[in-house]
């Protein structure tokens, strides 16, 4: 069996991995898919204590699937902000959204 | 009696419709709409007279203080309470005949004075407000809805005198009168709070009950710089008298008030608003008379001397308004110094029925004097004597009702005058013979003072008027409510008074002393007959006393240099040194400690804005690192 040990390793790669592209990359398409990794570090921790620490119960599995459908729900409607960006500047660079602070 | 309420309500709506629907009407309409309802309330007033004086007023041989309408405003503690209402009692009846009979008058005249002036409109609204003002300063229960009335008075007076407002000298007038009035409206309200801390009220009733038995002891003892406390709340009430009523020193802005439209001049500055203080004495009579003798002593002598002082001033103007403003002045000290002789009591009290009685003769026929001078004015264009004289000729209405006003003034039998005068000197005469003897003197100085302003306007010279500009006699709106106000001068003198109006409120019997009768009407007739020799032709003589008089004369005809003295006291004693610390003080202290505030803020506000940079992934990552920190920090310390 798998111990809980690993899953937490994987998670906390991927979370600060996600951190990283999340600071780091100028394309808005790449800031939201580190942002998905984010996501999905935390649901692996979820299921992954939940299935160790209270095996005969579920609220972390049912944590899991609804930040599993408000990741896509995110997901669209931050794509249909990265189109907008796109129409109104030309272009997807993070950099260059920051018509906001004015 | 509860439609006496109506009496306050009508002028104080015609406000509100003339004052904010007015410029909407035709200015006949407005004028219109104005005068009917004064006569109505002229009409409830006459109608709360007579119920009053014949039917409910008197029970057990004393009139009786009514309270039809009262309700309380503000609580302040258990006891004291600021309330507003009606209190009717001889006094307040008195004034509300008066008032509404004489602002009816005024409101007459003013559709025939005021004709064609841009401002009809505002003109008839402001003089509902200062009506209302006025009336509900007489029907006062309490003395803080007195000082809230006697306040709106001086407002509209405000704005009254201020009517031609394009005008720098009425605009100087009209803030000289709000100032010196509030000046000394800050002693009355000092007053009225000492009067309150210590008797916990401020009803009248209450304060007059028992020989002011509430303000004795509730002060008893009590003393500040050697004086007695209620000393010191009754001579500063008496000082926002004082102010009103134009008693020296602060009698200033008064002669100045002519500025405003000569009908304003009759109905607020000679009949009515300046006898306030007259009033506010009259109604805290017991109180004086009781808690401080010594106060009515000293109004006593302020009135003489205030009596003394215009009536000299009067002598030497050449402004007929201003003869006139003087000459109120001189009158109204009178009644000041008829309350200030007085006794309390029965036959004693003649000093008090005296005042009220003068305060209800004078109104009438100065109004009288103020309209005729107005009609003058009317005709000639001018306020000045030099422009007039010879115009019995083109205004007999003016010159006939004139002259009875003038008989009046002087005191001559039977004209009212004549009665209140007398009994002002024998209330007098029976207290001190200083004050006896210049009264006496100033009765005669009237007579002359008020026949040379007779002469000068309506006979004096031969003057031939411009074929283009003959003086007209007026018309009929103006020349009624002289005829009106004439027949009242004549008449209203055979009032027995003395049945209405007393000190303890319970009716007496007065009788003509002859003596002190025959020494009036003696000083009357020599005063008259000095006037007729000096001006009923023109003479030289007239200049060569002006020239033997020399600086007396002179120092008259500047009024004693009295505005110039106050000019002094405020520019280089009240500005240079209160004024200007204060100011500095303002700007640099308060206004600087504000702008340095300010400064801070937005120095550093500059100096954090520069993280507020817009860029989304510079946000996280301090987001990121605070995170890491603070988890740091829980983990391990």
């Amino acid at each position: 069996m798998i111990r809980l040990e690993y899953y937490l390793i994987i998670s906390t790669l991927m979370f600060f991995i996600g951190i990283f592209g999340f600071i780091t990359r100028k394309n808005m398409i790449a800031i939201l898919i580190s942002l998905e990794l984010v996501l999905n570090a935390v649901e692996i921790n979820f299921a992954a204590f939940n299935r160790f620490l209270y095996p005969n119960q579920l609220e972390g599995m049912f944590f899991t699937l609804f930040g599993i459908a408000i990741t896509a729900a995110e997901t669209a409607v931050a794509l249909a902000i990265i189109i907008n960006a796109y129409r109104s500047i030309g272009n997807i660079n993070i950099n260059n959204i920051n018509k906001m602070k004015n | 009696m509860e439609y006496s309420l109506f009496i306050l309500i009508v002028p104080f709506f015609l406000f509100l419709v003339l004052g904010l629907l007015g410029m909407k009407m035709k200015p006949k309409a407005a004028g219109i709409i104005g005068t009917a309802g004064m006569g109505l309330c002229a009409i409830c007033a006459s109608a709360v007279a007579y119920q009053y004086f014949f039917q409910t007023g008197m029970v057990g041989e004393e009139w009786q203080h009514l309270v039809p309408v009262n309700f309380e405003w503000l609580r302040f503690t258990e006891s004291l309470h600021i309330d507003l209402g009606i209190l009717l009692d001889p006094i307040s009846v008195m004034m509300l005949v008066v008032i509404t009979t004489v602002s009816l008058m005024v409101h007459i005249y003013s559709l025939g004075y005021m004709h064609g002036e841009t401002g009809f409109q505002r003109y008839y609204a402001l003089l509902s407000l200062f009506s209302f003002s006025m009336l509900g300063l007489v029907v006062a229960t309490n003395i803080f809805q007195m000082y809230i009335f006697w306040e709106l008075v001086g407002v509209s007076s405000y704005s009254l005198i201020g009517f031609y407002y394009t005008k720098p000298s009425a605009v100087a007038a009209s803030k000289k009168a709000f100032i010196v009035t509030r000046f000394a409206d800050l002693g009355f309200l000092i007053g009225i709070l000492l009067l309150s801390f210590y008797t916990k009220t401020f009803d009248f009733g209450l304060l007059t009950a028992d020989n002011a038995g509430l303000v004795t002891t509730s002060m008893a003892g009590g003393t500040f710089m050697g004086l007695s406390i209620a000393t010191w709340a009754l001579a500063l009430i008496f000082m926002g008298g004082a102010g009103k009523s134009a008693m020296f020193p602060l009698h200033i802005w008064l002669p100045d008030a002519m500025e405003g439209p000569t009908p304003v001049s009759a109905l607020i500055h000679a009949a009515t608003m300046v006898v306030a203080g007259v009033f506010l004495v009259a109604r805290l009579f017991p109180v004086y008379f009781f808690a401080a003798p010594d106060v009515l002593t000293l109004i006593a002598y302020v009135g003489t001397f205030t009596a003394l002082f215009a009536a000299i001033i009067a002598i030497t103007q050449t402004d007929i308004k201003r003869v006139l403003a003087f000459s109120t002045i001189s009158q109204i000290a009178y009644m000041m110094v008829a309350l200030g002789v007085s006794d309390y009591g029965g036959h004693d009290g003649l000093g008090y029925m005296a005042s009220m009685f003068h305060l209800v003769t004078h109104a009438f026929f100065k109004a009288l004097l103020f309209l005729g001078a107005g009609s003058v004015i009317h005709a000639v264009h001018s306020n000045e004597m030099s422009q007039m004289g010879n115009l019995r000729r083109y205004m007999p209405v003016t010159n006939i009702t004139f002259a009875i006003a003038c008989l009046a003034i002087a005191g001559i039998w039977p004209f009212s005058g004549f009665f209140s005068k007398d009994e002002i000197l024998a209330a007098a005469f029976h207290s001190n013979p200083l004050i006896f003897w210049t009264l006496w003197a100033i009765a005669g100085l009237t007579a002359f003072y008020m026949w040379r302003l007779y002469y000068c306007i309506f006979w004096n010279s031969n003057k031939e008027y411009n074929e283009h500009h003959k003086p007209h006699e007026s018309p009929l709106t103006m020349a009624v409510p002289l005829i009106i106000l004439a027949i009242f001068s004549i008449f209203s003198g055979f009032i027995p008074f003395a049945g209405f109006i007393s000190s303890d409120n319970v009716p007496f019997h007065t009788h003509i002393d002859l003596t002190v009768a025959s020494l009036s009407i003696g000083a009357g007739v020599a005063g008259i007959a000095a006037a007729t020799v000096l001006y009923l032709k023109k003479s030289d003589w007239t200049a060569e006393i002006a020239q033997s008089l020399g600086g007396l004369y002179r120092a008259a005809l500047h009024k004693f240099y009295l505005d110039e003295i106050w000019m002094w006291v405020t520019q280089s004693v009240v500005f240079r040194y209160i004024c200007i610390p204060i100011a500095w003080f303002d700007r640099h202290i308060i206004d600087g400690a504000m702008n340095g505030l300010a400064w801070a803020t937005h120095r550093s506000a500059g100096s954090v804005k520069g993280l507020q940079s817009g860029q989304v992934q510079f946000y996280a990552w301090v987001f990121v690192a605070g995170s890491i920190l603070i988890a740091v920090l829980v983990l391990f310390f």
